[in-house]
């Protein structure tokens, strides 16, 4: 069943990305899916560990759409501290809790902070992230719970 | 025309960051400044793509996105670890 | 106005806006006193540069197949971009690099670290 799901997945982005559909290199496509399809069924027999994708996709979506505000409002910030002449810094390192259960859940959040210009996401360790803020206010941590709770409900809920 | 403004901000944004690369204080300065270096050739290999009307451009982008993704964890990783190919750490001692 | 005239000034705009932040970002690198300020520079290019010339990109492409690799390449950035962001930021603190106070600075608050970094040989 995943088998057939990686084989579509890769045939797909071969055409996608060739957009030259002649027997010649949709041929040479196939041939090149099932070569890696192969090896990567030998090598699941390394280990056995497979990706399990525990995301609500329309709830994923919507979260994408808010993040872009979020960017777009952060971008802003860091904007008018580049171009302010007298540059007022404020630099901190804390640590912020995340309650994702999943991988996935962990990266997306973690990605998230980075990706908005003004946090980075700068140590992982179990149950928090490290982040270092060019622009610190006492806001900050609130507004990154609330991103992690809005993270967290992207997540499906039986995990484990 | 509007691509040729955007190359022409690009290019001048991918001097600055050379700036940085030259001048940056730490090894982490210049490795930032040759990660958002590379951003730049990509943005603007597609940007000269549309300008000249060549698509085929892009695919030169992807090849230069996933090149510096790669090329930046394997600079990092060679400076923490002094190696590149196992995920070993190598005795300090016997390598300097 | 007509439908292409419509798309032609979105674009515009979508390439200007996002040609004043890619500067923004550059200028940024170089003006930040030190590496820990530099980070949030490279990620105004990474986010909002990225963002918005490929968007005026896609407007230019139009609903062709060259809009879908533009979005391949899109996605891919805006993953792998953090991810090295990341990478360096955790490389320079476990090498023991940290934010100081220095010139420039209008109010540093050094609080401590939560733990003391482990060492590289010992994490991995």
């Amino acid at each position: 069943m995943r088998i057939f799901g990686a084989i579509i997945v890769f045939l797909g982005l071969w055409l996608l990305l060739s957009g030259i559909y002649k027997p010649l290199t949709v041929g040479l496509g196939v041939v090149s899916t099932l070569a890696v399809v192969f090896i990567l069924t030998r090598m699941n027999s390394i280990d056995e560990d497979r990706v399990e994708i525990e995301i609500k996709p329309v709830g994923f979506l919507l979260y994408q759409g808010w993040l872009l505000v979020e960017i777009a409002k952060a971008n802003w910030v860091v904007t008018k501290i580049i171009l302010a002449p007298s540059m007022p810094i404020k630099q901190h390192l804390f640590s912020i809790p995340y309650t994702q259960k999943s991988d996935l859940g962990q990266v997306i959040f973690a990605n998230s902070i980075t990706l908005t210009p003004g946090t980075v996401s700068v140590e992982t360790e179990p149950g928090q992230f490290l982040i270092h803020a060019v622009a610190y206010s006492n806001d900050d941590k609130a507004a990154l719970a609330d991103m992690d709770r809005r993270v967290t409900a992207c997540e499906k809920a039986d995990i484990s | 025309m509007m691509f040729a403004v955007a190359i022409i901000a690009v290019f001048i944004a991918m001097v600055l960051v050379m700036v940085r690369l030259y001048g940056g204080p730490t090894l982490y300065d210049r490795v930032i400044a040759v990660n958002s270096f590379g951003t730049h050739t990509v943005l603007l290999i597609g940007l000269i793509g549309f300008l000249t009307e060549r698509p085929e451009f892009l695919d030169i982008a992807l090849l230069y996105a996933l090149i510096n993704f790669v090329g930046t964890i394997a600079i990092l990783k060679f400076f923490r670890y002094r190696a590149i190919g196992d995920n070993l750490p190598v005795n300090e001692e016997s390598e300097q | 106005m007509s439908l292409d005239t419509l798309v032609d000034v979105i674009s515009w705009a979508l390439m200007l806006s996002g040609s004043f932040f890619v500067i923004i970002g550059a200028i940024g690198t170089l003006r930040f006193p030190d590496f820990w300020s530099r980070l949030h520079a490279v990620s105004i290019t990474d986010s909002a540069g990225v963002i918005l010339l490929f968007a005026g990109m896609c407007m230019q492409a139009g609903f062709t197949l060259i809009t879908v690799k533009l979005i391949i390449i899109g996605v891919f950035l805006f993953v792998t971009g953090p991810t090295a962001t990341h990478a360096i930021a955790n490389a320079a603190l476990v090498s023991g690099l940290r934010p100081k106070e220095a010139k420039g600075f209008t109010g540093v608050e050094p609080e401590p670290l939560t733990k003391p970094t482990a060492d590289p040989a010992v994490s991995e």
